[in-house]
């Protein structure tokens, strides 16, 4: 154990700790400004911000004697006594110091950029800048020139913190972006020839404090100030990265990851930064459709879950899919149905997404192949519940060749085209075909029931990642108008009364199956290791 | 601004004299006006106007708040920049905004599309107060009339249309702010 004093707050380390003095005034509630420092990047205390007194106190005879210069905060470890000063005049008037000269040559054109409402140069401009410029520069426009295909880089709004730069370096380890130019001429470049393409190279947007980086999915879109941001997850991988949904008016327009060590740390890749769009797709599907003399007609959902309900209790043989886009909870509320309508019923896993190998970067952040955000989960659910399982590839082959089952339901939800005119063809003949998914498909359109499900951000519930790693969300933004939810639909579909509450069901299914136990207390924003309970 | 800021001056509200707390003299002081608008009226200076037969004067056009105009700057191209602070101060949530990369080089973002809801509009001015390059204004048009309520629904060019319309006599209220940012 040890003890810093921040501004005359203690604060205790634990032994083999190793905070920097931004790191241990935080735990005091203290923010020193910084630009350069990330805590998952090197240090190179180049911004200048972060400038603190600093001092030791004797262990003996508790005087405190203090340095005459300023060091970084960034680059001072806070160990056993060492007092950090971080609101003295002295240090105030260094930070009003950077301020002014990082403010001398930008453009200042917040209205026009997209950063300003979260831009760091901007926040402590209010805490420490000039009311005037001394200067003989009127704002401006900034230079602005492509990096590569999603980055948009505004010269001029740069503070060269070379964040961007230490991220390519560090974590993504592709070395595009460097440093041109020496001292006021500084800027931020690429390689001849080598445009900024990693997988993950939108994080560079969210590294940059200012407005110099810019994404160009999002820029001019929105500002910041009108989206509302909900904790969710994202639906790319397995990886399932923690995310925040940023939308304004029930559409989205920006996804950026949130801070989780355990599952994506900092990062989140291209794919799933920019793979929202199939939310907004206008070729979705909307509405409740039955078969009625071979075409397909819309009916509304009163009428269609007393008919659909009263069809499947009908028949003899149900098979069940369960698509790993469903939730935990939705999985668990299908099966229940299913096996409410027929004890025996098939259940089985839809098919699984693969595409490429893991990709692995620095730091540990990886890549999915598997493209599909809760197939453990599902798994999970069927190897609590179901007696007895089958694969897709067994039920395309049994239904081709003998046709086992009367009825089957598929619970789709895919982003991507997942089927084809062959996988039509097998299950055609079914006499009941129940096909619920995002987007009309050659199997959709055979079905006699084609019922429209939800993207990922429209619904409430949790996601089990690769590494066992249970995360809750609620839904971001409101279905398309005439689709009821998967949740919502298999709670009605079982009969309950009241609204679909993916926090009850969670409970209930913590208490059935003993591998999600540890989703039995309230998960937190990180989410919970289902692995960890299960061995304890 | 907080409110123990420094800069903020705090001033006490001075105490009374005498003839306030007596109270009549200020009771004089006001009919005082009453009665010289009646003494007007009944030699003949009326102020009432039979709109619609007659126009109002309106005194100021620059400080009257009627219908909005987008200005244009000096090539004729719309001079809004899309920050969306007009929109922001709103607080009738009146204006809809769409942006855009501008289709000019010495620009960088102009509004694809700017819709105003005259009728949702509260007429207060803060989008005029907000806007960083005088690019949205209120006119001293106050007879805004529509048969249906897509008509009051103002989009660009019928914005920029009600600039054409009156910049000849009211002219915008700094013709220099806004080259770009």
């Amino acid at each position: 154990m040890g003890t810093v004093i921040v501004d005359g707050h203690e604060v205790e380390i634990r032994d083999g700790e190793r905070l920097n003095g931004i790191e241990a005034a935080a735990r005091a509630g203290i923010d020193i400004p910084h630009y350069c420092w990330h805590p998952g990047l090197s240090v190179v205390a180049s911004c200048r911000m972060c400038l603190v007194e600093t001092g030791r106190r004797d262990p003996a005879t508790g005087e405190i004697t203090m340095l005459d210069k300023l060091v970084p905060a960034c680059q001072t470890p806070a160990t056993d006594g060492t007092v950090f000063v971080t609101d003295s005049d002295k240090v105030v008037q260094a930070r009003a110091m950077v301020e002014e000269d990082l403010l001398l040559r930008h453009p200042v054109d917040c209205p026009i950029c997209d950063k300003a409402g979260e831009c760091r140069l901007q926040d402590y401009f209010y805490q420490h800048g000039h009311t005037e410029r001394r200067a003989d520069i009127r704002p401006f426009t900034s230079r602005r020139r492509s990096l590569g295909d999603t980055v948009t880089l505004f010269v001029d709004r740069c503070v060269m913190c070379t964040r961007c730069v230490r991220f390519c370096r560090e974590i993504a380890q592709s070395h595009e972006l460097m440093v041109i130019n020496r001292g006021a001429r500084e800027e931020i470049d690429v390689f001849p020839g080598f445009p900024l393409g990693n997988p993950l190279a939108g994080n560079v947007v969210d590294l940059c404090p200012v407005g110099a980086l810019g994404d160009r999915d999002f820029l001019y879109r929105q500002r910041v100030w009108f989206m509302q941001p909900h904790e969710h997850v994202c639906a790319g991988c397995a990886t399932g990265c923690s995310i925040f949904i940023e939308e304004h008016q029930d559409r989205i327009h920006r996804v950026r990851p949130r801070e989780n060590p355990h599952v994506n740390q900092w990062w989140m890749c291209d794919e799933g930064r920019h793979g929202w769009k199939h939310v907004c797709d206008a070729r979705r599907l909307v509405e409740p459709r039955v078969r009625r003399g071979g075409v397909l007609v819309p009916v509304n959902w009163e009428a269609a879950i007393g008919d659909l309900d009263r069809a499947l209790r009908a028949s003899a043989q149900l098979a069940v899919v369960l698509s790993p886009q469903l939730t935990v909870e939705e999985a668990y509320l299908l099966v229940k149905y299913a096996q409410s309508v027929q004890p025996a019923a098939t259940l089985l896993l839809g098919p699984v997404p693969m595409r490429g190998t893991d990709q692995t970067f620095a730091g540990g952040f990886t890549i999915r192949a598997e493209k599909c955000p809760n197939r453990q989960g599902v798994q999970h659910v069927l190897d609590g519940l179901a007696d007895r399982q089958i694969t897709w590839d067994q039920l395309l082959t049994q239904q081709a060749r003998s046709r086992p089952y009367d009825a089957i339901w598929i619970a789709g939800g895919y982003p991507t085209d997942w089927n084809d005119a062959d996988t039509a063809g097998r299950l055609r003949g079914t006499p009941l075909l129940v096909v619920q998914d995002l987007f009309p498909s050659p199997l959709a359109d055979q079905a006699h029931w084609q019922l429209p499900a939800t993207a990922f951000a429209e619904r409430s519930g949790s996601f089990v990642n690769r590494g066992d790693r249970l995360q809750t969300f609620q839904w971001a933004v409101r279905p398309p108008r005439g689709a009821l939810s998967e949740g919502q639909l298999y709670w009605r579909l079982l009969g309950r009364r009241g609204l679909y509450d993916a926090r009850q069901v969670l409970a209930e299914v913590a208490e059935e199956i003993v591998c999600f136990c540890a989703a039995l207390d309230p998960v937190p924003a990180t989410g919970v290791n289902l692995k960890v309970q299960q061995l304890a | 601004m907080k409110a123990d800021d420094p800069r903020v001056k705090w001033l006490d509200v001075p105490p009374m004299g005498l003839a306030e707390k007596l109270y009549l003299p200020l009771v004089t002081h006001g009919l005082t006006t009453t009665l010289r608008h009646l003494a007007a009226a009944l030699a003949g200076k009326t102020v009432t106007v039979s709109y619609p037969e007659e126009e109002p004067q309106i005194d100021n056009p620059l400080i009257y708040r009627g219908v909005h105009r987008l200005n244009r700057d000096a090539e004729g191209r719309v001079k809004c920049v899309a920050c969306f602070l007009c929109a922001t101060a709103c607080p009738a949530h009146c204006i809809d905004i769409v942006a855009a990369e501008s289709p000019w080089p010495d620009r960088e973002k102009y509004p694809a599309s700017f819709v105003v809801d005259e009728l949702r509009c509260i007429y207060c001015g803060m989008c005029e107060q907000a806007c960083p390059v005088d690019a949205i204004e209120l006119t001293s048009l106050y007879n805004l009339t529509g048969c249906s309520r897509e008509e009051m629904v103002y989009d660009k060019e019928k914005l920029l249309s009600v600039y054409d319309a009156t910049i000849d006599r009211e002219p915008m209220r700094s013709a220099d702010a806004g080259e770009t940012a």
